[in-house]
């Protein structure tokens, strides 16, 4: 296997803007990898190779000519499969949207190509992104290259395990609610959730259009920060994005100097619930945090315990209304049209054929949310604890510059460990929730192995709206001493695939 | 908070346009009751003088500049769709037989 596939992303691009390995080599060096090891990680759910090659082709083209290439030119990347791309199947994880080819291209994967991006395919997922584990896609679960009995995280766990197990340098997520974060700490990738409007959502499948975003997968930060600085900015198809400049994530990345700053750990993020192994590498984090001279408070979030709660009032809310355009009229499949039945007969079949059960369950319950005589003690009740969250968060950034706790409660769980049991399911993701509540950036890093089972342990780092280079900033200083401490990657102690 | 029965997952399902079969109403029904009494928790803190939040920005309404621009033709808008006739989605039919 080409050593190309374990370099970093802006090791890459260098590579290639030199001259010294052309575009093509590393595209066909990474299809070579998917080839490989996707029958027993499957992050893919397509793998484009002729469009990979041929955009390759294209900046090759542009070095020989002596133009000027973007900061990733040449770099291959994973797509999540929720965004829209112009000629390539977009699922979403769904058996509904099988087959379906968009007309157009979302903002996002627009700007990559602009920036010489090589896509190599879509990446599994959780049906219309709910879910943690990826295992609610209806095309299979994929599989965390860390242990293959695992889950890697979801909804992105497609885009994770893509990074992790070296078949991409680097991926693009959505996180609703968690699923960057998540499947990056499970997978020990790093992963960043921008602030809400950051990064456009137009050509994005809406789950729930108040929560999600866009964001960058990487295996280290600075990759991370030059991934988030190409897809991010103003776009006006989207009326929730931000006009205003984008944060210097990538010098934040390279200055990586928190002397003096404040970092605060939420006292409500932490503690019972969460798997020993994730606690004990917290505290040694918070420890390095000290050691690199910032100062450590606790700060406390009391309405953050009922996050949770009012997030899946919130979702299903808003993704019943959402889905409501999968009814097989317009795109999709369509069931059951033979001729003998009304519109509403064929939706319904063609709706219960095409949505799994996690999508059925959550339409109901946004449903009933949203229903008349329960819209208030529900729904209504849940937007007053998004205040109330918000407040918790301005509260707490009015002493600190940063906040900090694990990004998960517990390492991967076995695949098949928690799938009938929802509840259970809905707990991976208690200390993300938070985050996309407020609207603000995230980022997970990985801080070492679980002692019990020398699985991944993240590092979650919040910072306030429009201040993801703090995320940078910190997340960089972190990884600096980690990195001399491990003597390399974390990634460098995953078990090589058998594929490989 | 009340709970939620079979019939009422039919009826809600009737409502999103989901045709779930009889013999898995009382599956989701199960499951649906543990979900809204974990959610119940909503009730717990003290709301009486805090505005609900729809969204994490300032939502005012974006216009953009009265021009014509490029938009999809008719032959990429129906690209996707599962039945097309003149141009056109086909659809079911939309009336009642009677």
């Amino acid at each position: 296997m080409s050593d190309l596939i374990r370099k970093d992303a802006s090791e890459l691009a260098g590579l290639v803007s030199s001259g010294e390995v052309s575009a093509v080599e590393v595209a066909q060096a990474h299809l070579d990898r998917i080839a490989a090891v996707d029958g027993e990680v499957h992050a893919f759910l397509h793998v484009d190779t002729e469009g990979a090659l041929v955009s390759a082709a294209a900046v090759d083209a542009k070095v020989k000519a002596g133009d000027k290439l973007s900061v990733l030119a040449g770099v291959p990347l994973g797509l999540k499969d929720i965004l829209a791309t112009n000629g390539l199947p977009t699922t979403c994880g769904s058996r509904i949207l099988d087959g379906w080819i968009p007309p157009y291209d979302a903002t996002v994967v627009t700007k990559l190509r602009e920036a010489g991006v090589v896509i190599l395919g879509k990446t599994n997922m959780d049906e219309f992104a709910m879910g943690s584990s990826t295992e609610h896609s209806a095309f299979g679960p994929t599989h965390n290259p860390w242990d293959l009995e695992r889950i890697p995280g979801g909804s992105g766990g497609g885009s994770s395990a893509c990074v992790s197990s070296f078949e991409a340098p680097l991926a693009i997520g959505t996180d609703t609610g968690g699923s960057i974060r998540q499947p990056a700490a499970v997978t020990g990738s790093v992963g960043v959730k921008p602030t809400y409007g950051g990064v456009s959502r137009y050509g994005i499948v809406a789950l729930a259009s108040s929560l999600d975003q866009a964001g960058p997968c990487a295996r280290n930060v600075l990759d991370t920060a030059l991934l988030h600085s190409v897809i991010a900015g103003h776009d006006p198809m989207d009326a929730t994005s931000i006009n205003a400049p984008v944060p210097d994530v990538v010098a934040a990345a390279k200055r990586a100097d928190i002397k003096g700053m404040k970092v605060g750990i939420v006292k409500e993020l932490g503690g019972e619930g969460y798997q020993a192994g994730v606690r004990s590498r917290f505290e040694e984090s918070v420890a390095l945090i000290e050691s690199l001279g910032a100062e450590v408070v606790e700060v406390s979030c009391p309405s953050f315990p009922a996050a949770l709660a009012a997030y899946y009032l919130i979702l299903p809310s808003e993704a019943s209304s959402n889905l409501a355009k999968f009814d097989g009229i317009r795109f999709g499949n369509r069931v059951g049209d033979d001729g003998s039945k009304s519109v509403e007969q064929v939706m319904s079949e063609t709706r219960a054929a095409g949505f799994g059960s996690e999508v059925i369950r959550r339409i109901i319950l946004g449903t009933y949310a949203l229903s008349a005589g329960y819209y208030d003690a529900y729904y209504g009740q849940a937007q007053k604890v998004r205040t109330l969250i918000k407040q918790d968060f301005d509260a707490a950034f009015a002493k600190v510059d940063v906040l900090i706790s694990p990004t998960a409660p517990t390492t991967a769980f076995k695949i098949g460990e928690k799938l009938d049991d929802p509840l259970a399911m809905y707990l991976n993701d208690v200390a993300t929730i938070p985050v996309n509540m407020a609207g603000l950036p995230g980022m997970s890093l990985p801080i070492g192995l679980a002692p019990e089972d020398n699985l991944p342990v993240g590092l979650q780092i919040i910072a306030p709206a429009m201040a993801d280079d703090r995320l940078y900033n910190v997340g960089a200083a972190i990884e600096r001493e980690l990195l001399a401490k491990w003597g390399g990657p974390i990634l460098g102690m995953a078990p090589e695939l058998a594929g490989a | 908070m009340s709970g939620i029965s079979q019939e009422d997952v039919a009826h809600l399902a009737r409502l999103a346009h989901i045709d779930i079969p009889a013999d898995q109403l009382g599956h989701y029904a199960k499951q649906l009751d543990a979900i809204l009494n974990a959610v119940a928790e909503v009730s717990s803190l003290d709301t009486a003088n805090v505005a609900a939040m729809s969204h994490p920005v300032p939502m005012t309404n974006v216009f953009r500049e009265d021009i014509p621009g490029v938009s999809l033709t008719a032959e990429q808008a129906l690209s996707g769709a599962p039945a097309v006739e003149d141009e056109r989605f086909r659809v079911p039919r939309i009336l009642d037989e009677e």
